[in-house]
């Protein structure tokens, strides 16, 4: 599997994205642009805590596009949304075992690590390691109605695209302006 | 009799229109958090200051009126999430801060972020006020206000002498 195809899957949801910084957010971009996507452009290790907040803040489905290494920058991060789960989160993880924005070094999660037990640890009781994209489907539309933690297995290419060519203003009012839409 | 200052802070959060509010303890804030369960104010507990400046963001999208509540150790600990996320998009953010490291202080640790705090704050335009005792605290309302009314962060130090006064 690949990044890009794991994040096209999640922007053809109806939900809110919260999207990681550097290639993710560049993918996501360059499959669809949307005013449901709030794309990071810095503060790495933010992305599940950000998107925790917005969904105890609101009723919307909330997705957050994480990565391996920045999970393990706030692995904190997991025992609260363990302790709050709103049923409106979901937490994709995607796994490439490396530092995909930075010139791919690697991480722990190519070693001896293991990021679904590390959020079953945490607390988190639904929590699924996928490795295609049919198995990812699957999963958020089983649990679509609950929190839900999911490690995608991705190789750790990037796909050749552009920056985001928006100013962080214009995506935070664009996004809060989704946000307040009344749901159909 | 005044009112006990813990209660004055905690009136003033929800005067402020408060709904969320983030923290990592602190011995001088244990008081305001104790306090802070008995209202409708949503309290979330954080692992690590960062992860409190992310969730408050995020609160923010979703139109809530976040705070985070921290000793000014945290501020070493959230600088980056601050800069490049709250204020980078322009979401609001009070910090409603412990200062420790100042006159009276025991602990010798705390004596370095004590002293930078206010630095730290300069350099990174952070508008802030020092509270030293209860007739200061309108000053706290006032920068409360400033964040949401700006979109900006702003910060509130609360010194140890505020609570000498009642105790």
């Amino acid at each position: 599997m690949k990044r890009i195809e794991v994040i096209k899957v999640l922007s053809e949801r109806d939900g809110l994205v919260i999207c990681n910084l550097g290639f993710p957010s560049r993918e996501l971009y360059a499959i669809k642009d949307s005013p449901s996507h709030f794309y990071m452009l810095g503060s790495m290790g933010m992305a599940s805590s950000i998107g925790l907040g917005l969904a105890l803040a609101q009723k919307k489905r909330v997705y957050t596009i994480d990565g391996d290494g920045s999970i393990l920058m706030n692995l904190g991060s997991l025992t609260t949304i363990a302790h709050h789960a709103p049923q409106n989160y979901c937490l994709i993880i995607i796994d490439n075992k490396s530092y995909g924005s930075t010139g791919n070094q690697p991480t722990s999660t190519g070693q001896k690590t293991d990021l679904e037990k590390i959020a079953r640890a945490a607390g988190i009781t639904q929590v699924k390691t996928v490795e295609s994209l049919e198995d990812l489907q699957q999963h958020l539309d089983l649990h679509r109605n609950e929190l839900l933690v999911v490690i995608a297995k991705t190789d750790n290419s990037n796909a050749d695209v552009p920056q985001v060519p928006l100013l962080p203003h214009f995506i935070k009012k664009r996004f809060m302006g989704e946000v307040m839409k009344p749901t159909l | 009799m005044n009112p006990h200052i813990d209660d004055e802070i905690v009136n003033i959060l929800r005067e402020e229109g408060i709904d969320l509010l983030c923290s990592v303890p602190c011995i001088m804030l244990a008081g305001v958090l104790k306090k802070v369960e008995t209202t409708s104010i949503i309290h979330i507990p954080v692992t690590r200051e960062e992860e409190g400046v992310g969730i408050a963001a995020g609160a923010a999208l979703g139109g809530k009126r976040p705070a985070l509540l921290m000793q000014n150790s945290g501020l070493g600990n959230s600088l980056n999430a601050l800069l490049s996320l709250t204020k980078l998009y322009r979401l609001p953010l009070p910090l409603i801060i412990s200062q420790r490291g100042g006159k009276g202080e025991k602990v010798l640790a705390q004596m370095p972020m004590g002293k930078a705090t206010p630095n730290l704050l300069k350099a990174s335009r952070i508008d802030y006020v020092r509270i030293k005792e209860r007739d200061d605290l309108f000053k706290m309302r006032k920068m409360i206000h400033k964040a949401f009314a700006n979109d900006r962060v702003t910060a509130i130090l609360l010194l140890r002498k505020l609570w000498d006064e009642t105790h």
